[in-house]
């Protein structure tokens, strides 16, 4: 009964669930709330553990609250249910762009959301500036940088452009550097 | 069709990617933008540049977890509902295994000088990471004065402002339709 709830409750989550992550933390609250599978203050620390470990929030969240509710089965009960219904969804969606590719007003539509997409990009660069490579938030009008997050910057910047280095070694070697410098070199300076 | 490596060996790369893409997309979709660029679009091709960004632009507008819907969109496109299934356990792996061992511990991570100055690093290099993927598909992407002028105005929209994601792709959209009325108006002469 609980795996029934659980695949219920996080496939609700996962229709509701537009704008990714961040957006359904509110909704999962809810529903925790309402079941009790968790208290408000674990929830906080999964949010957070979400940050820094690998694997979207979301996904995160579910596995948690389903181990917390009924163990491991529960864990993939949680996180069917919220895939679920994207599976489908995102399915029918890659079926039709790819039937429609020749379409005319599909075309319109692509040619008007691609440029938009470059600037989200760009935005999610801002995102993971702020508060590593800038040390504030430049909208607020915090304009420092932090130079030990600007050197790993320049030295991914180079590794990845210039010698092609792949991208999961890149942020592997950012992890070493960033305790290197941030723990390491304020003890030796 | 991409006949190069048998099926099986396909669902295998596929699952092996994605895998891997899950262990290291730390902090959200777009961090996993880098690899799948990679990946799919610079090694093996079997992703346009083009495509790439439509399913960036096409997965922010749907429902669920974006880093999966982006892992289940390019999984269909390469081998279809198997695909999408096989793209969608192979991140889910990674996560399931992390989450497990933490949920036993139970460690305050979050006041761990280590683990702080590791992100710190990782959100830098990812910084630099997204920007060269970002750099090499807006060169394609971005052909006209009025493409730049589109591409400026959503990242000042989602960023500055923080405007949703979603709507901007939208409103994109429901421009990219009128910018197509407009020129056919033209060449047919129609009022």
């Amino acid at each position: 009964m609980v795996l029934i709830n659980l695949l219920l409750t996080f496939a609700k989550i996962g229709i509701l669930g537009f704008g990714g992550g961040y957006a359904m933390i509110p909704l999962i609250q809810y529903e925790i709330a309402q079941y009790g599978w968790l208290t408000s203050a674990e929830f906080a620390d999964i949010v957070a553990v979400s940050q820094m470990t690998p694997g979207p929030v979301g996904v995160n969240a579910a596995t948690f609250i389903g181990i917390r509710a009924a163990g491991l089965p529960g864990a993939l009960a949680a996180t069917i249910g919220l895939l679920l219904p994207s599976l489908f969804i995102v399915s029918i969606a890659a079926h039709m762009v790819q039937k429609f590719k020749e379409n005319a007003i599909l075309s319109a539509i692509l040619s008007g959301i691609r440029p938009a997409a470059i600037g989200l990009i760009g935005s999610a660069v801002m995102f993971f500036a702020t508060m590593s490579v800038f040390s504030g938030d430049i909208r607020e009008g915090e304009f420092g940088i932090s130079l030990q997050g600007l050197g790993i910057f320049l030295i991914v910047l180079v590794l990845n452009k210039r010698f092609k280095l792949h991208p999961i070694y890149c942020v592997i070697l950012s992890a070493a550097l960033g305790i290197l410098l941030f723990v390491y070199l304020p003890l030796w300076i | 069709m991409h006949t190069e490596l048998s099926p099986l060996k396909r669902f295998l790369y596929l699952f092996g990617i994605f895998f891997r893409i899950g262990a290291f997309t730390i902090g959200g979709g777009y961090a996993m933008l880098p690899i799948i660029e990679k990946e799919f679009v610079s090694n093996k091709r079997w992703v346009s540049e083009e495509e790439m960004v439509d399913i960036i632009a096409i997965v922010q507008s749907l429902p669920g977890v974006i880093a999966f819907n982006t892992s289940m969109f390019i999984g269909f496109k390469i081998a279809g509902f198997a695909g999408a299934v096989i793209a969608a356990l192979g991140m889910l792996l990674p996560s399931l295994i992390i989450i497990s061992l933490f949920s036993l511990v139970y460690v305050s991570v979050q006041d761990n000088a280590y683990v702080q100055a590791a992100f710190m690093g990782i959100r830098a290099g990812v910084t630099a990471l997204i920007g060269i993927a970002g750099f090499k598909l807006g060169r394609r992407v971005l052909v006209s004065a009025l493409d730049a002028v589109i591409a400026a105005v959503s990242f000042a929209a989602v960023w500055y402002f923080s405007f949703s994601a979603a709507y901007t792709i939208l409103i994109a959209a429901i421009l990219g339709l009128l910018m197509y009325g407009i020129v056919k108006v033209r060449a047919y002469g129609i009022d």
